[in-house]
């Protein structure tokens, strides 16, 4: 009983949305843009449950020591600063439960939310999304080996595209007559991205579109469960 | 391998220098513009002036430095156009990433008044129900700005029921949710034209929407895509200048690229010399 009330809720939701793809009429429009609310409503409550997971997940790991505990205190730190400031002062234009907090924001030039997300936040995320630039040139130098043909075709590829996604590509080729414009290396990176790897692309989005489809099938029917927690 | 051994740090120093010098020191590298950011820029320019056209920004501070330069570009060229602008955004953050544009370039277009020109409605959570829904009844799902107010008050909303009356969209998308879902839903289902700008590592996810149906009409691909849009619309900004960093960067790694195989071939050939 307890699996099937939702098995029996998710076989009618997921045919009532599938009919109302086939069937834009009533009742199954209407009830599908009641389920749309339902989803939106839903959504906003997965945000708090993911908020109060943190705080379970980190709770756990700083009271059993886990390695690296002190990271965890620093999390969950950083989690009540940002909460209590947004909560206390608001952000930007919206008022908090103290109203806009005139003296914090003229003493530090915004409101205390609006100057941590401006001057940590931002640059925290900034720093970790630039660090992948180093690790990327340090990969690419141990894996872009022409050992084989395949290799080789992969680095030729890669080494027109990097040189034709920026200026170089306009300032080494540039000159180039009209009738060699074939080889104008922003034109060649253009074509290896709209053509080969586009065909590619498509190849891979048919399969997953397939696999979404039977999983969805799956679900709807019973067949997977594993949304329900347990086994 | 001479190619394994030696020292990553030593790459680290060089993309460093690299990155930092054109950026202190602008070379002023010369910037072609393609096919896919020429059609963004004809969609906005063959816009009557006040249509009402729709900017999602659905991205965080890590692909600020990618597409915010496009967001401002966009916004720039939709005020000169004296196209109407409603902001949306599919992630919790890209409120403030529009917010943001928006005080920057407030003193540049002192004509342009908030609530008639241009609002900001702010996050929704759900996707792609949410843009399912927009396009059923906007005013349903948005009921206040990012502000908080109602948008019975918001002068340029009282026309806006769904897509109908909105003339394109523009998803500034850095992964789910994002342009895909605005293609989806806006585009395929609605029938609105859609046009987007991604980062850099997403272009080749996204270019199989640029299709002949005109999936998306044009695409901004990463910084230089944005540098582009800056280029047309004559106003040089942060992707330009930042285009000369990456440009360096790029050849960084490519003469990198061609130290390892130059040390694996050699090698490789002396070690059939010594068998």
């Amino acid at each position: 009983m307890k699996r099937r009330i939702p098995l029996t809720i998710t076989l009618i939701v997921g045919l009532i949305v599938i009919c109302s793809e086939f069937i834009p009429h009533r009742p199954f429009s209407q009830i599908s843009s009641e389920l749309e609310v339902w989803f939106m409503i839903i959504s906003g409550f997965a945000i708090l449950l993911g908020q109060l997971n943190l705080i379970k997940t980190n709770v756990l790991k700083i009271q059993y020591k886990q390695r690296n505990w002190p990271y965890f205190v620093i999390t969950l730190a950083s989690f009540f600063l940002m909460v209590g400031t947004g909560a206390l002062w608001g952000s930007q234009q919206n008022a908090g439960l103290l109203g806009h907090g005139t003296a914090i924001s003229s003493a530090i030039g915004s409101k205390p939310f609006d100057y941590l997300f401006n001057n940590v936040y931002q640059n925290l995320q900034a720093t970790m999304f630039s660090l992948l630039a180093f690790f990327i040139a340090s990969a690419a130098y141990r894996a872009f080996i022409a050992r084989t043909t395949e290799s080789i075709l992969l680095l030729a590829a890669a080494i027109l595209v990097m040189l034709g996604n920026t200026s170089l590509g306009t300032l080494l080729t540039g000159w180039l007559p009209d009738s060699l414009s074939f080889l104008h290396l922003p034109k060649v990176s253009e074509f290896i991205m709209k053509y080969p790897t586009t065909a590619g692309q498509r190849a891979i989005m048919i399969g997953a579109g397939l696999g979404i489809i039977g999983s969805s099938l799956r679900i709807i029917l019973g067949i997977e469960r594993s949304y329900l927690g347990g086994d | 391998m001479a190619a394994k051994t030696l020292d990553r740090r030593w790459i680290f120093l060089f993309l460093f220098i690299g990155v930092a010098l054109p950026l202190i020191f602008v070379i002023g590298l010369p910037i072609e513009t393609t096919e896919n950011v020429r059609a963004v820029y004809q969609m906005v320019e063959d816009t009557p002036a006040g249509s009402t056209v729709l900017i999602s920004f659905d991205y965080d501070p890590a692909s600020k430095p990618e597409l915010h330069p496009m967001g401002r570009a966009l916004l720039q060229h939709c005020f000169e156009k004296d196209l109407k602008v409603v902001i949306t955004a599919l992630w919790p953050m890209g409120v403030m990433m529009a917010n943001d544009i928006l005080d920057d370039l407030q003193p540049s277009y002192p004509n342009k008044v908030y609530g008639q020109d241009y609002v900001n409605m702010g996050f929704k959570a759900g996707g792609m129900v949410t843009i399912q829904a927009m396009g059923k009844h906007f005013k349903g799902i948005y009921t206040t700005d990012s502000n908080g107010t109602p948008v019975e008050n918001i002068p340029m909303m009282k026309h806006i029921d769904n897509f109908e009356n909105i003339a394109f969209v523009i998803s500034l998308s850095a992964g789910a949710p994002g342009v895909k879902e605005w293609v989806q839903v806006a585009g395929d289902t609605y029938g609105r034209q859609v046009s987007s700008g991604v980062t850099g590592v997403s272009v080749s996810s996204v270019m199989p929407y640029v299709n002949e149906q005109k999936q998306l009409t044009g695409l901004l691909a990463g910084l230089k895509g944005a540098a582009e849009y800056e280029y047309l619309i004559g106003h040089p900004g942060t992707a330009t200048s930042g285009m000369d960093a990456q440009s360096l960067a790029h050849l960084i790694i490519i003469i990198f690229i061609i130290i390892g195989n130059i040390t694996y071939w050699r090698n490789k050939k002396k070690q059939k010399k010594e068998v």
